[in-house]
């Protein structure tokens, strides 16, 4: 309220009606306020009681989050003697916990590695760079560098095994081996279940099921205790390798039938259309068929890819130091142990922040193909 | 669909050369067949014989015999008797039930809160919709594990026995769970679940009853407050009739734990809070789209022919609104059952939790972990025929 | 050719050469395979202070790690020549069974059921110890009979979790086990005091009490030992060579002990008279190249990580944060348990 608008309806009461129709800006507001949380006696009364317990839960959050907080400190007595959040354990044990068991001395190869993978990531989601010759050169140069910046062995870098791996940056790899390889399985499953071929049709009518109907914790443990059997005497696996690929394959399978959902919308004058055209299965499927069914299911593939990203945290069951895992180590720390709440709602932070901006890039690529931009 | 390759039309003419043979699209589709087919089994015998050689070279016991040995080792929560001079196969038994027992826990909690979340959203009222799509965004992209952990640490860092939360007098929480007073055994309680199964089931056959009478003769009967009364009355009368026990134990602090009343353990609830959260945030967005289905008109039209509200959520917007909410809540079952198998981190004996140890104790992993795939594969299959079974049912049937 | 088949052939030819060009080595013979790869794959414990934890820069460190060490200054003559795999106890044994190891050293105790069901073979033990318990020091409990009733933390898949059932079983007692595959997890259940006591083999719990708990006078372990819990290193079945070898390093840091030949003064010694130090530091015989390693493989192994005396007392000696006594890990002729084969 200005100064003004106080002392208006003292100068001049026969404007007191022209007065609340006057300010343009609040009567909207007002009116939305009453459209929204006050159509009825019960639903004012359902408003208030949600504001109430919103507001003090907010006011605890902002009092034990913010006020009472402790930001930064290495004496974890100062964290004990407040009464609010102890967000110093996150300044204390970071690099533990995004890194992991990776060699301490090396983190800053991990700190260039992230930032290479975001920003090919980020590249490669532009619309404007969808072009083979740009993405394919973009790829290779940011597998290999990754590849050297994670392992080492050469330009003097110190070999870094795979089994020393760990935090974000192995989120962040088992994420997208788990995307890459999963994404061309599906596409072969769900053609697989939609062929004309009874063979091809079984085999991936089976497979597609009976991964679906286990839980990924019983495929992990595949991956990691039983695989190595499966193999000739001598041959090994990398077993982070093994892993992806377990996690890659079961993505792949709720993936197939999200495509074969794809595959089914698409109207059979489409097949019919490229039959005239003499094209054969293959030039169909790759011009025709699978862009539009990609398209058409393009939402619920994001959901999947989203889910994948959740996925990976499973890795906690057979003891690879993800950023879950890693934190949960961390916490193991008698001193710093109290403080698990905050420690877990920064991990649930960054979930949350790949996730609502994975989430954010489907809806914005939804408007996109809805007005036709791609 | 079987005309999708065209590229035989060039070999037109009917001669019977190798050529022609070779180009012609139904030796091809069968030789492909035979080839894909030749590689599937040969991969299979290839993975097979592999595991034989190399369990036989390292001497490694094989086959589903260790079943029946004793385990020599305990569990902590089980629904029937159990004891470390059990054999492994008991064992397994205890975990499945475990399984069910947090997964139906589950489902139950994951759908009270998820029709409730999911009727929130829709809600014309703008704080509590957002409140709920803001509760929705949360649980469902935080990794479940992360969640199933979160509560497991936070519920063991809950004061300890000695200094126990009393719980409105009937209760005690601390970090070895929520202990609760309940009656105390009586002979009549079996006789009042008979009952209540009785109860159930009479009403089930009243609302069929009521269904063939409205549709033979078009009159109405409500029969919400008869099903309502068998189901809660029935129960009451065994209680009566048993002479209307009304000891109770209460839980004493006695030793190390509580004695009587009913513990739910902290590993349980942790991975129960997590797991349901998890699915009612699923839950709460099929509901929301379920509920959104049924055009407005259709309401309306409802409406203007003078039924009640109640009348016409029960009979225009349910029925739709189940017909897309069934298929994927039933998926969603399913996947909360799946993810109950990573009770192995907060150690809750469930299933893959005991195999786990049962991997261990016997060095069988490949025999463990079959056993663990093929008891979710079953579930999987028993869910999805339901839902087939619900399907047929419920489709819309064209006169 | 037709299109599809091609495309079908690539594909199973790129799937196989992924498979094959993960890289063959002959499973029989692990010391060739180790000698190519150049260094030794030891499976070890994630974090059991004392036997094996990585310190605060990351590197490993304690007593069955020093013994992966022994084994690589005996092949390799460098003690630094090894690769550590932490495995929980759940991944232990398929890791050795698959050669994910060459080696399992990691708190494993040597059974009947895991010789042969497991197709393991074990070598020499290299720790006695046996079931202890870990309990609150305000519950006032004082033997393991004042633990009737009580809720007990343990390691899923452990003899232990079997050596509990049967320590209450045969007292008549009644217990709640609470059983956590991360030992972590584990151990955070004990120290915020879901469980009354925390049961692990007795060597590994004052490692907990002095690492993983915020006032270690407020534990205290149990009088008494259990169960016999003999810790082996364990190879895989059916190749001697290496398990020959494995077996003699364990004996030679006996040996060496009761020869007196220490990490100082191994290379005097290699001038001594005595022909059982002659032939322990490779100066006489050839029994280097009988075990397919140098000569002085015992050598490298005492000049670099030391004789049993040196390693225990590096971990489990005077000042060390997990004191322990030698109790049954002395030496024969000090009424102890650790008898070297003669190397003759």
């Amino acid at each position: 309220m200005t100064t003004q608008s106080q002392h208006a309806p003292k100068m001049a009461t026969p404007l007191e009606p022209v007065m609340q129709f006057d300010p343009n800006a609040k009567v909207p507001f007002a009116k939305w306020v009453q459209k929204h949380l006050f159509t009825s006696l019960w639903q004012s009364l359902m408003t208030l009681v949600v504001a109430a317990l919103l507001l003090r839960f907010a006011w605890f959050v902002l009092k034990w989050g913010v006020i009472d907080a402790v930001f930064y400190t290495p004496d974890p007595d100062v964290c004990r003697a407040a009464a609010g959040a102890c967000w110093a354990v996150i300044v204390e044990k970071h690099r533990p916990m995004l890194f992991g068991l990776y060699p301490y001395d090396e983190h800053w190869r991990l700190v260039i590695m992230m930032v290479v993978y975001l920003s090919t990531i980020v590249a490669s989601l532009m619309p404007k760079l969808w072009n083979f010759k740009i993405l394919i050169p973009l790829w290779i140069l940011s597998v290999t560098s990754i590849g050297i910046l994670m392992f080492g062995g050469v330009l003097g870098l110190v070999y870094v095994p795979t089994s020393e791996w760990g935090g974000l940056p192995l989120t962040m790899i088992l994420f997208s081996g788990t995307v890459l390889i999963g994404m061309p399985v599906a596409v072969v499953l769900a053609l697989g279940r939609r062929s004309p071929m009874p063979v091809a049709r079984g085999v991936s009518v089976v497979f597609i099921e009976a991964l679906r109907g286990v839980p990924l914790i019983t495929i992990l443990f595949v991956a990691v205790n039983v695989f190595p059997l499966f193999l000739p005497a001598g041959v090994e696996v990398n077993k982070l390798l093994r892993i992806t690929v377990g996690i890659a394959i079961f993505f792949a399978c709720y993936q197939a039938e999200v495509i074969r959902g794809g595959l089914q919308a698409i109207p059979t004058g489409q097949y019919e259309a490229a039959a005239s055209l003499n094209m054969s299965y293959w030039q169909t499927t790759r011009k025709i068929i699978l862009p539009q069914a990609l398209r058409i299911s393009l939402p619920a593939i994001t959901n999947h890819i989203i889910a994948a990203m959740k996925n990976t945290s499973f890795v906690i069951i057979i003891g690879l130091f993800d950023i879950l895992t890693a934190t949960t180590a961390v916490m193991q720390d008698p001193l710093w142990r109290r403080y698990y709440i905050e420690a877990y709602l920064f991990v649930a932070a960054v979930y949350l922040f790949f996730g609502y901006a994975l989430s954010l890039y489907a809806r914005q690529v939804e408007k996109w193909i809805n007005s036709g931009r791609i | 669909m079987t005309h999708i390759d065209g590229s035989d039309q060039r070999g037109a003419k009917p001669r019977q050369t190798l050529s022609t043979l070779l180009y012609s699209k139904s030796f091809r589709t069968a030789v492909t067949q035979v080839v894909m087919a030749a590689v599937v089994i040969f991969i299979g015998l290839f993975l097979y014989q592999n595991v034989v050689e190399n369990l036989r070279a390292q001497n490694i016991a094989t086959g589903f015999g260790f079943l029946e040995q004793t385990s020599q080792f305990d569990i902590g929560e089980k629904m029937i008797t159990y004891s470390a001079r059990d054999s492994y196969g008991r064992a397994f038994v205890v975990g499945l039930l475990n399984t069910l027992s947090v997964s139906a826990a589950g489902i139950f909690l994951a759908t009270l809160i998820g029709f409730t979340v999911g009727i929130s959203r829709i809600s014309s009222n703008w704080l509590l919709s957002k409140v709920a799509t803001g509760y929705v965004e949360i649980v469902r992209n935080i990794p479940v594990i992360l969640q199933v952990i979160f509560w497991s640490v936070l519920l063991r860092n809950l004061p300890n026995a000695r200094n126990a939360v009393e719980v409105y007098g009937v209760g005690f929480l601390t970090n070895r769970g929520l202990t609760f007073a309940v009656p105390a055994t009586h002979p009549i309680h079996s006789t009042m679940g008979i009952a209540l199964v009785a109860g159930i089931v009479l009403a089930i056959l009243g609302s069929i009853w009521a269904r063939r009478h409205r549709e033979s003769t078009g009159t109405y009967v409500n029969m919400l407050w008869p099903s309502i009364g068998l189901v809660i009355g029935l129960p009451v009368l065994a209680w009566l009739f048993g002479g209307a026990p009304t000891a109770i134990s209460y839980p004493v602090q006695k030793g190390f734990n509580f004695q009587g009343g009913v513990t739910i353990s902290p590993e349980f609830t942790a991975l129960l809070i997590g797991i349901a959260l998890y699915a009612s945030g699923f839950i709460a967005e099929i509901v929301r789209a379920g509920l959104q289905a049924t055009p407005k008109g259709q309401i309306e039209a409802a409406r203007s022919m003078g039924f009640r509200p109640w009348f016409v959520t029960r009979y225009v917007v349910l029925p739709q609104a189940l017909r897309v909410i069934v298929p994927p809540l039933t998926s969603q079952y399913v996947s909360l059952i799946k993810n109950s198998s990573i009770a192995v981190v907060v150690g809750y004996p469930d299933l893959v939790n005991i195999g786990n140890t049962v991997m261990n104790q016997t060095g069988q992993a490949v025999e463990a972990i079959a056993v663990m795939m093929l008891v979710y594969l079953t579930i999987s299959l028993i869910t999805s025929t339901f839902m087939n079974f619900y399907n047929r049912l419920v489709a819309i049937k064209e006169r | 050719m037709n299109k599809d088949f091609k495309l079908k052939t690539a594909l199973c030819a790129i799937g196989l050469a992924t498979l094959g060009s993960a890289g063959f080595a002959d499973s029989g013979d692990t010391l060739a395979s180790v000698k190519e790869r150049g260094e030794v794959l030891c499976g070890v414990h994630p974090a059991r202070h004392g036997f094996a934890a990585p310190n605060s820069k990351g590197h490993w460190d304690g007593f069955e790690v020093d013994y992966c060490h022994a084994i690589a200054a005996a092949v390799f003559g460098d003690a630094d020549k090894v690769r550590f795999v932490a495995l929980s106890s759940q991944q232990r044994f398929p890791a050795i069974q698959s050669g994910e190891v060459d080696v399992l050293v990691r708190n494993v105790t040597a059974t009947l059921g895991r010789d042969t069901a497991l197709g393991l073979n074990f070598a020499p033990p290299i720790f006695y110890t046996g079931t202890g318990f870990l309990v609150h020091a305000d519950s006032g409990v004082k033997t393991v009979e004042d633990l009737d009733g009580a809720t007990i933390c343990v390691a899923p898949g452990s003899t232990t979790e079997r050596n509990v059932a049967q320590i209450f079983a045969t007292r008549g007692m009644d217990y709640t086990p609470v059983v956590i595959e991360n030992n972590k997890q584990l151990v955070d259940a004990y120290v915020t005091g879901r469980c009354d006591a925390l049961t692990k083999d007795k060597a590994a719990l004052p490692g907990v009490r002095a690492y993983d708990t915020e006032n270690p006078a407020e534990h205290v372990l149990l009088p008494g030992i259990f169960s016999k819990e003999p810790l082996a290193a364990a190879v895989r079945q059916g190749d001697d060579q290496w398990y020959d070898l494995v077996k003699w390093v364990t004996y030679a840091t006996f040996n060496a002990e009761e020869l007196g030949v220490t990490s100082e003064n191994a290379g005097d010694m290699k001038s001594s008279d005595n022909v059982d130090i002659q032939s322990l530091l490779g100066v006489t015989g050839d029994y280097g190249s009988k075990l397919g390693v140098s000569e002085d493989w015992a050598y490298n192994v005492i000049t670099q990580v030391g004789n049993y005396a040196e390693i225990y007392a590096r971990h489990f000696g005077p000042g060390s944060p997990v004191e322990l006594d030698r109790d049954l890990n002395t030496l024969w002729v000090d009424g102890g348990l650790l008898y070297g084969f003669p190397i003759k």
